[in-house]
């Protein structure tokens, strides 16, 4: 066995795991070292989470070993990964709901951290590091990107060696990057190492000092970003050539969607009322909503999706005719299909089958359920094609939703929205947590849809999608939406300035 | 040691095995019950589950008895998939005896073949306008369904107790608080001669095929299962809950109130205060044990049938205690509970391989 080097704060020496049926890391090995922002890159199922998994004690290796300060390091549970100084913000956050986030913390932190007076140092630590946070809203009442910074102060609160972030900034505007970036090379500067895994490489550039790069569950080169593109990385991590997503312009019809002087109350306590939203989409055009998280995004998309019914039937108009009192199914008939933001328990039922989950949105498009009959074959050809064309990795079209992982569970949903050729398609994060080549191939298949003749919503966090593959982009902040403007006439720091709550003042102006 | 980790996805051996492995516990639990009593265990589990069917007369009492406790875990079942927590099946039950033995009473003498349909019928409304009351309040009020639901069981069976000691009392019944003997029009027929056994089997086992059916394959089975595992993905595919709530306490209500007036108009033969004996609890059970499965209930129902026959059976011929049955009925359901983790999670045992991982665990504290 070769000596462990003490410069190195964590190394890994050929981890191997294998889960019935796959390898899911195959040898891996590489080291991080002290105050190295270390990035991890690669597709869906290289092995990113499954590798992390094993540092923070989740899993356990099945052979190889793990040195942390020189020292054999076999973390048998998080709880021992977290009393080494290993913290962990998870990509799919581990929060109850109907807790505070106070509360959340104390649970998540060992116990001696817990006692004392917790409430300060939330504060305090969350003020230091800019990411304001109230120890006292339920979590259940906030957005994903403030759901995002309680496990972030979560793990600052333990006075980390080592911080792994799962795609970080999928929830934060461009500004809130910044901010998060300044934490972290602050973080690093202090002599903090963080495993930092995305899909954004860009981000990965600007931001790694290091990066290992993970292919089929194996390591397949090591570099220093900086000095590579980011189409170099990216066709490294897919191994093959990339063909970048290019906005072909299509040729614009008709106002297919128009919102107007739509105006809708929250449901909820903690909701965001929406104010005023006025906004048309014609055929062949994709317009874009930016926004932080939680500014009501949620509610538009239930208002659009008719889970939300509408008082004023005229208030909503798809090809000129009014639907704003119809529920989902009625506008799926007309055309619309959707996908919302949350995938399971939104737009998947975790414990059905991907067969079932067809149905659930798809029944009245495809005629899945004559005279209220389901017809089980035809949705398991829907769910067959659905795998075949988006690629999606699964055991068995009969394995509940849940098992497949989050992006793969993704192209399934955009697939069968999309294979139900809609006239009017509104999705929300359409590529949240997926990689970049399936990334890449969800992009084209929406602006296939466009080229078709639908007319596509997307809402998202991520700017640069919205960017590439957009006509126009809105933003929405505090529930009120910017006039959309053609995308030449953008800037990134624009529509940051807007999304920071400036909204208000640019809808006066329009 | 003990490793408890969750699984990807349920485990479709464990749904079906863990019944029958509660069965097994339940058997195992009550023969080191009667060692400690003193008697003898296996004479005592042969006698309680064994025994009754070995005549005819006591296979037609199980009949009689599974009868009300698959015809109410049917619709429970229905419930339950829907996350509609009927707990109050007993109330439906004893108001669906109350509205059909009442109608009974009403044309007491008048005869015709649509008598009976008629007093079933009144029967099963009588069970959904029981039913409905919960069903209102959680829709709209957005109340508890398990506290209202269960809190009309001891309203209903008030009920029935004044009414059979007030307007319902036979008038030549030498003021006994029971009513008439329900005359031969308003009686269901015998499904073997002779015995207590009667049609309301049958309607049980359409009630088994067609919820079936309609779990399966049909667009309400599929909502019913939405509704219940991710509401917001009911919203999302366009399905009403509301609707759903209303659909399942009706579907259970009518059940319930079914199984009262067949029990009225069957084995009993008239209205009395003492008819509510615990079938619609004892069905929440039948239905859990079988796993919310019209087959498994049906099966679910006969095996229950069976404790209630054999336990009286061992009560008499051992001395054994009163509570026997409803003891064995207990574990099954606690057994059933405590398996169906299985369902959900992997227990392994962990040998050596965790001391390599404590002494790593000491080594940065020395």
């Amino acid at each position: 066995m070769t000596k462990p080097d003490d410069a190195y704060l964590l190394e890994l020496e050929g981890l191997t795991k294998t889960f019935p049926g796959v390898k899911a890391n195959d040898d891996v090995s590489f080291r991080v070292g002290h105050g190295e922002i270390h990035a991890l890159l690669g597709e869906n199922g290289a092995g990113k989470s499954t590798l992390v998994k094993m540092i923070y004690g989740v899993l356990r290796p099945d052979s190889g070993a793990m040195h942390l300060h020189g020292e054999t390091f076999a973390p048998a549970r998080p709880s021992d990964a977290r009393a080494h100084g290993i913290g962990m913000v998870f990509q799919h956050f581990s929060l109850f709901e109907a807790l505070t986030v106070k509360e959340n913390i104390e649970l998540g932190v060992n116990p001696e951290l817990a006692k004392g007076d917790l409430r300060q140092r939330i504060i305090e630590v969350s003020d230091y590091y800019g990411l304001k946070l109230d120890p006292d809203r339920m979590i259940g009442d906030l957005s994903v990107g403030q759901r995002q910074r309680v496990e972030i102060v979560r793990c600052l609160l333990q006075n980390p060696r080592l911080i792994i972030m799962d795609e970080p900034t999928s929830v934060l505007t461009p500004q809130e990057v910044d901010v998060l970036f300044a934490t972290l090379r602050r973080l690093a500067e202090e002599g903090c190492s963080i495993l930092y895994i995305s899909h954004k490489l860009e981000e990965i550039r600007a931001l790694c000092h290091t990066a290992t790069i993970l292919r089929g569950g194996k390591v397949v080169a090591t570099c220093t970003p900086a000095e590579e593109t980011a189409k170099s990385l990216a066709e490294m991590m897919i191994g093959a050539i990339l063909m970048p997503a290019r906005r072909e312009s299509s040729s614009i019809g008709d106002v297919r969607l128009w919102v107007n002087r739509l105006s809708l109350p929250s449901q909820q306590q903690f909701g965001i009322d929406l104010k005023d939203i006025s906004l048309d989409i014609k055929a062949g055009e994709i317009v874009g909503i930016a926004g932080v998280a939680g500014n009501g995004q949620e509610e538009l998309m239930a208002a659009l999706i008719g889970e939300h019914t509408l008082g004023d039937h005229e208030t909503l108009q798809l090809d000129g005719k009014p639907i704003g009192r119809m529920g989902p199914d009625e506008r799926r008939g007309l055309g619309m299909c959707f996908a919302p933001e949350e995938r399971l328990g939104h737009a998947a039922v975790p414990n059905m089958s991907l067969i079932e989950n067809a149905v659930l949105s798809a029944r009245i498009r495809k005629n899945l359920a004559r005279s209220g009959f389901i017809n089980f074959r035809e949705a398991e050809n829907l769910s067959r094609e659905v795998v075949e064309e988006f690629k999606v990795k699964i055991v068995g079209l009969d394995h509940a939703a849940r098992s497949l992982s989050g992006g793969n569970l993704q192209k399934f949903i955009m697939g069968r929205e999309i294979l139900q050729a809609p006239t009017v398609f509104i999705a929300s994060q359409p590529t949240w947590g997926v990689d970049a080549g399936a990334a890449a191939a969800i992009h084209q298949a929406i602006m296939q849809l466009a080229k078709e003749g639908a007319a596509i919503l997307i809402i998202s966090q991520d700017l640069d999608e919205l960017m590439t593959i957009c006509d126009r982009i809105a933003v929405i902040a505090d529930g009120r939406l910017t006039e959309a403007e053609p995308v030449a006439n953008l800037t990134i720091e624009q529509i940051g300035v807007n999304m920071g709550g400036q909204a208000e003042r640019s809808a006066a102006h329009a | 040691m003990l490793k408890i980790e969750p699984r990807k996805e349920p485990s479709r051996v464990m749904l079906y095995a863990t019944p029958f492995l509660a069965v097994l516990f339940t058997i195992v639990a009550g023969f080191i019950l009667f060692s400690l009593l003193d008697k003898n265990p296996a004479t005592a589990t042969y006698l309680i589950f064994i025994s009754p069917l070995t005549s005819l007369y006591t296979i037609t009492e199980l009949l009689v008895k599974a009868t009300p406790l698959i015809l109410i875990a049917i619709g429970l079942a229905v419930g339950f998939r829907a996350g509609v927590w009927n707990i109050g099946a007993e109330g439906q039950f004893t108001m669906g005896a109350l509205a059909g033995g009442a109608m009974a009473l009403a044309l007491y003498e008048v005869e015709g073949l649509w008598v009976l349909p008629l007093v079933c019928l009144a029967g099963a409304l009588g069970g959904m306008a029981w039913a409905a009351i919960p069903a209102f309040l959680r829709t709209r009020l957005n109340t508890n369904e398990i506290l209202v639901s269960l809190m009309l069981v001891y309203v209903a069976t008030l009920l029935l107790g004044m009414l059979v000691h007030g307007p319902l009392r036979d008038p030549d019944g030498f003021n006994f608080p029971e009513s008439r003997l329900f005359h031969d029009a308003a009686t269901l027929p015998a499904l073997v001669a002779g015995t207590r056994a009667h049609v309301g089997f049958l309607v049980a086992i359409i009630a088994v095929i067609v919820a079936w059916i309609l779990l399966r394959s049909h667009m309400i089975g599929f909502q019913i299962k939405v509704v219940g595992q991710a509401p917001r993905a009911a919203r999302f595919a366009g399905f009403s809950s509301p609707r759903i709530v209303w659909f399942c306490f009706m579907i259970s209500g009518a059940l319930a109130g079914l199984a009262g007036i067949f029990e009225a108009t069957g084995p009993v033969g008239q209205l009395v205060p003492a008819l509510p004996v615990g079938y619609g609890f004892t069905a929440i059970i039948v239905a859990f044990l079988g796993r919310l499965h019209p087959l498994g209930i049906l099966a679910g129902g006969l095996l229950l049938a069976l404790t209630y026959i054999g336990g009286e059976a061992a009560q008499i011929s051992m001395s054994l205690p009163s509570a026997t049955v409803q003891v064995f009925q207990g574990m099954l359901l606690f057994f059933l509970l405590a398996t169906d983790i299985l369902v959900n999670y992997r227990v392994s045992w962990i040998a050596s391989g965790r001391r390599p991982a404590k002494t790593a665990l000491q080594q940065p504290a020395e």
